[in-house]
């Protein structure tokens, strides 16, 4: 049977959306597992990851970093070589092939830092769709540039003003938004997610990730890694890097949260380490919020990780143990910035640089055999006006 | 037979279902207004627990919520409200509202047993849809709670199962997209209410967009109830700052309580 149409990990995961959108559901869920099936969908999709992306996205050994840390042998999962700079474009490809199987002319989209827009844009763009993308009013106002490649692209982005005017709200308003065109529209969900089928099938498209680096690992180390570490907002590039590893039993798996300003302040999003398990965006999972059931504001320094929702399958993974949650501050991570940069000449993303902090602490503690996995989702373009901000504040 | 049957079995149509955010704009003029509707007659009474991220919702509403966020109104409150309703003497049907995790939070059965325990009549959870309700609805049964369901024009296939063991009313969907004022109406609504209408065996309500007396004289052909909540909301937004103060309350009620016979002249 194919694995991918459990709607549960465990206990979470479901299905609580409106009963309008029920059906489309089912039709997302039909349309998607037709398309595991189909090997033209496969070769369609293998042809826009090496022609249009670049994949395979290269495993780079990250000799200084490895020797600064003084421990296990470093590899970065280069994910940021993506087209678009990040691995969203995996899901956004998939998605939106999938989209044009169902006769959908036009995509939806939620995005926080306007990453998972883009890449929405890019793909509408090369399939010729229309595109709509929400994004909350206040990440307009901080990733102005963001909201014009979105438009260059050709969508129209809409800035939302309920709630804490974030991705939070922005993901409300898409929901409503394709409640209201459900018969047209595709709702193009950027993380492992919302109701099912998304969590899956976001997962089933970023897994090319974690099978692609599990294969360079045993190419050049002829081993698999000790320890595979991933950033985890909603986490779908954790998941997507998880996957190929989640049977390896002796493969000790770590996802990052974001710690923000530190877990005893209220200023973080480590969901997984402080939330409790409720119902958000149609799955049952941990989340943040107060003792009557209302979502709190989250806070990180990288918008990515800016949410107070997480996969329900993590939510799986950490109840069974067979991943450690972490969460790394903001000021590490601005830390792991300047390392990659000044030791590898490689400037991550935000969300990523997460991960790089988790692996620097994990590398110091084993041995020089071991071999540690980093997936670098992102490139960090996109940040170089928070760092310089944040660093500009730290010197004042 | 329960206080939901009678009132559908006494009222005559057109039958009038109203939505409220309870503690919009406070508390005490939630109950003040629960009774004033009982006066209109109204069939039933939909009382709203107020939720962080209201999805199936438009803006009207979502900001009533985040109105009665602002003054802190928890599952709690709304469960005095209507315990304190009852003890003042209204007799309407009232149905709790809510989304799923404010409840989860509370307890499920907890929530379920003091609303029926209260003297509530119903429960809709708007992003609870059939195929996750098991739970709820073994519990909703033990303890005489009715759980109404939700139909869509899209349920197509599904609205079989949905009103098979439905309870309390249908609560039919008259067109995709949030709550909220709609200019007009698709006529595809008239062959949906049919089927629906065959289906069960209950009574059913639609709600979503209804504003006007056109609308429930229209709707009243096809449906047993029609549910109005936006533009009632509206009209209490409009008057939220005489709400609050008890000097001003009674003159906003009276102008509330006249949009709302004006419904269904």
């Amino acid at each position: 049977m194919n694995p991918y149409t459990r709607d549960r990990f465990g206990e979470y995961g479901g299905r609580f959306v409106a009963e309008t959108l029920m059906n489309a559901l089912f039709e997302v869920e039909q349309a998607f597992y037709k398309a595991v099936e189909d090997e033209q969908f496969h070769k369609e999709l293998k042809q826009l990851y090496v022609h249009y992306s670049g994949r395979p996205t290269p495993l780079t050994f990250a000799e200084r970093l490895t020797e600064y840390a003084g421990g296990a042998r470093i590899y970065l999962k280069r994910e940021d070589l993506n087209h678009t700079g990040a691995h969203k474009i995996n899901n956004t490809l998939g998605q939106a092939l999938l989209a044009k199987r169902m006769g959908k002319k036009k995509l939806i989209a939620e995005t926080g830092a306007g990453q998972h827009g883009v890449a929405t844009a890019t793909v509408a763009a090369l399939l010729g769709m229309e595109c709509q993308v929400y994004m909350g009013a206040e990440d307009v106002k901080r990733q102005q540039l963001n909201v014009f490649r979105m438009e260059l692209l050709g969508a129209e982005v809409i800035p939302v003003h309920s709630g804490s005017r974030t991705l939070k709200d922005a993901t409300n308003e898409a929901l409503r938004q394709w409640v209201a065109q459900v018969e047209e529209a595709f709702y193009l969900i950027g993380s492992v997610v919302g109701p099912h089928p998304y969590p899956q099938m976001v997962k089933y498209f970023q897994r090319v990730i974690g099978d692609e680096a599990r294969e360079q690992c045993l190419q050049k180390e002829g081993r698999l890694p000790d320890d595979v570490v991933a950033c985890v907002g909603g986490g779908s590039n954790a998941m997507g890097m998880f996957a190929a590893f989640l049977e390896d039993e002796q493969v000790r798996l770590h996802g990052v949260e974001a710690g923000g300003k530190g877990l005893d302040t209220p200023y973080h999003a480590a969901t997984l380490s402080k939330g409790r398990p409720g119902v958000l965006h149609g799955a049952y999972t941990y989340l943040l919020q107060d003792a009557f059931g209302q979502i709190k504001p989250a806070h990180s320094i990288s918008a990515g990780l800016d949410y107070p929702g997480v996969g329900p399958e993590h939510a799986f993974l950490k109840d069974s143990q067979r991943v450690r949650y972490t969460a790394i501050t903001d000021q590490e991570a601005l830390e792991a910035v300047s390392l990659l940069c000044r030791y590898e000449g490689i400037l991550p993303a935000l969300e990523s640089a997460h991960a790089i902090a988790e692996a620097l602490k994990l590398a110091s503690q084993r041995t020089k055999e071991e071999v540690i996995l980093v997936c670098l989702s992102g490139r960090g373009d996109k940040d170089v006006e928070t760092i310089r901000s944040y660093m500009e504040e730290k010197q004042s | 037979m329960n206080r939901l049957q009678m009132a559908f079995e006494h009222n005559q149509p057109p039958r009038l279902i109203p939505f409220i955010m309870t503690g919009d704009p406070c508390l005490e003029a939630t109950v003040d207004l629960l009774l004033e509707l009982e006066k209109v007659g109204v069939t039933a009474i939909e009382l709203g627990v107020p939720f962080s991220d209201p999805t199936a919702d438009g803006p009207v509403i979502q900001a009533a919520s985040e109105r009665a966020l602002g003054q802190g109104v928890t599952c709690h409150d709304v469960l005095q409200v209507g315990k304190m309703a009852r003890q003042k003497g209204c007799k309407t049907p009232l149905i709790l509202f809510s989304y799923l995790n404010p409840l989860l939070q509370y307890g499920l059965e907890k929530i379920v047993q003091e609303a029926s325990e209260i003297g509530f009549d119903g429960l809709i959870v708007p992003d609870l849809p059939y195929e996750e309700s098991e739970t709820l609805n073994q519990q909703c049964k033990q303890y005489h709670l009715p759980l109404i369901r939700f139909v869509a024009p899209t349920s197509k296939q599904r609205m079989k199962k949905i009103a098979h063991d439905a309870q309390g009313f249908l609560y039919c969907i008259s067109s995709l997209g949030t709550t909220g004022v709609r200019q007009a109406f698709d006529r595809r609504v008239e062959t949906f209410l049919q089927e629906v209408k065959e289906l069960s065996k209950i009574p059913i309500a639609i709600g979503f967009g209804i504003s006007k007396r056109e609308h429930v004289d229209y709707f009243s052909q096809f449906a047993d109830a029609v549910i109005v909540g936006s533009a009632l909301v509206k009209k209490i937004e409009e008057r939220s700052e005489k709400l609050v103060h008890p000097a001003s309350r009674p003159s906003a009620l009276q102008e509330i309580i006249t949009f709302v016979k004006e419904l269904r002249k």
